[in-house]
């Protein structure tokens, strides 16, 4: 893992522990998440890798009786303090979910609503902004004459872009995706995939997927958790090449359980 | 050796496939070995036959590449099933092409012998190079099927005696033709058929070599020999 260190790290997080009231379900996670690079995290169901990707923008701080202990130092800080501004973390660290979830108004303002939380932009810098976003999703030119069309009426894959669109326009640091193409037919997954490596010219990524192809195409670095532990990590090829750890090889050749 | 997959069917497949490549391995060793019997006695029938199996060891290849094509679309094998598929696909190359050169040597002894004039110790001069490279092949299917990178790289030493050997044959068998000019027909034919031999050898080591990548996930072909030295990992 020599090669790591000569990229630049984002995100290194270090003895993190997570826990759902009582039940711990991260045990002392140490992992770096480099910038502009896609990182995959792979394992089977409640392995934790969701639950490790809602850390690193709090998400998790909207449940009552959910907390994580350690470090994820961000832009020099450990953004798991206290006194951390949630908001502008969440707008520099955006995240996408399995289910595409458009807000039940028009397309222009599903991208509009997010960028009005943080800024304050005249209607032509907000159509330029949105306009920008849907070029960047891959979404404009499907909806750039519907734009005041409700967002709802989407296909499922566009819906999804819409989300990644609406992420992107706040203009975030890095973009959680979680499993953002485990409801969506082949044809819109590719989509999504084609965007993902759009979009690590100026993002950092970090994508859950139960789909391991995915991350084998997509990822420049993988991360392999097993019960709440991060078994292995490593360059992508590396470790569907020639994973150091067994169990990591059984998982990904399908030896697993 | 490996843990079995969640799918039955995964497992079968590349046990099916893994069986017809020992089979094919088997088929070739025999070809060998029946072409230097008739290289050493001249015995006709059995170099009819190293050709005939020639063609069977052909449609084993055919039916392997098509079977590990097959093994890749539906499973997207990964790791080391992915190495063993790469491997395979390699292997049967090197076992077909060990099954033309015993074929070469085959045609050679038929001609040697039907032409009666033989007049160098001819079978003599190849004996130490043919046991050698028979082990060799036996060894490295050995290692195929048993995944044991330590005894590949042993293996891949052994080419470089082999190619040791074919040079003095050659210098020696040069001897004889500037001696005797009457000999240079059959020292000819004896030269083809230690290339041939030389050539099965390379091709066992290549097969020592895939080993080593299906075990290690390390590539040392084209490498030095010093890189082979290395002590095996332990898996």
């Amino acid at each position: 893992m020599s090669q790591e260190n000569s990229k630049r790290k984002i995100i290194e997080i270090s003895g993190l522990n997570f826990f759902y009231g009582k039940t711990r379900s991260l045990h002392n996670v140490n992992l770096d998440i480099h910038e502009k690079q896609v990182t995959a995290f792979i394992g089977p169901s409640g392995c934790g890798k969701s639950t490790l990707l809602r850390t690193l923008n709090r998400m998790y701080d909207l449940y009552p009786g959910q907390r994580a202990e350690g470090q994820i130092m961000y832009r020099g800080r450990n953004i798991l303090e206290s006194n951390q501004d949630l908001n502008m973390l969440r707008a520099k660290v955006g995240m996408v979910f399995q289910k595409p979830t458009p807000f039940p108004m028009s397309i222009y303002d599903n991208i509009a609503f997010g960028v009005r939380l943080y800024e304050d932009l005249s209607k032509g810098e907000m159509d330029e902004r949105v306009e920008w976003a849907l070029k960047k999703a891959a979404l404009w030119t499907e909806v750039k004459d519907k734009l005041n069309k409700s967002g709802l009426s989407l296909s499922g894959g566009q819906q999804q872009r819409l989300c990644i669109a609406r992420g992107v326009a706040v203009k975030p640091d890095v973009l959680l995706l979680d499993e953002p193409t485990s409801a969506l037919d082949p044809i819109s997954t590719s989509k999504v995939e084609e965007l993902i490596s759009e979009l690590k010219q100026d993002y950092t990524i970090a994508i859950v997927t139960h789909n391991m192809q995915q991350a084998a195409r997509c990822s420049d670095y993988t991360a392999y958790m097993y019960l709440g532990e991060l078994v292995e990590f490593g360059e992508t090829d590396q470790i569907f090449m020639n994973p150091a750890r067994k169990e990591t090889q059984d998982y990904i050749t399908g030896r697993f359980g | 050796m490996m843990g079995e997959h969640s799918s039955k069917q995964y497992d079968l497949d590349l046990e099916a496939i893994r069986s017809k490549v020992l089979l094919m391995g088997g088929m070739v060793e025999t070809q060998f070995l029946d072409a230097m019997t008739c290289f050493r006695i001249g015995n006709l029938e059995r170099a009819e036959r190293v050709m005939r199996d020639d063609d069977a060891v052909n449609q084993l290849e055919l039916q392997l590449d098509d079977a590990c094509s097959h093994l890749i679309v539906r499973r997207q094998p990964a790791a080391n099933d992915l190495r063993t598929i790469m491997a395979t696909i390699k292997v049967i190359t090197d076992l077909e092409r060990i099954g033309d050169e015993a074929t070469k040597i085959a045609r050679t002894a038929k001609a040697l012998h039907s032409r009666g004039a033989v007049t160098v110790n001819h079978y003599e001069m190849v004996r130490g190079i043919a046991n050698a490279t028979s082990d060799m092949l036996h060894d490295a299917l050995d290692c195929f099927a048993r995944n044991d990178g330590a005894q590949a790289l042993q293996l891949i030493a052994q080419d470089a005696i082999i190619d040791h050997e074919f040079r003095s044959i050659m210098r020696n068998l040069i001897t004889f033709m500037m001696e005797d000019p009457r000999t240079i027909s059959a020292a000819l034919d004896t030269m083809w058929v230690a290339k041939a031999i030389e050539r099965i050898g390379d091709h066992a080591k290549n097969i020592a070599e895939y080993v080593i990548y299906v075990v290690e996930g390390r590539d040392i072909r084209h490498s030095r020999p010093a890189a082979t030295d290395a002590e095996p990992s332990n898996e």
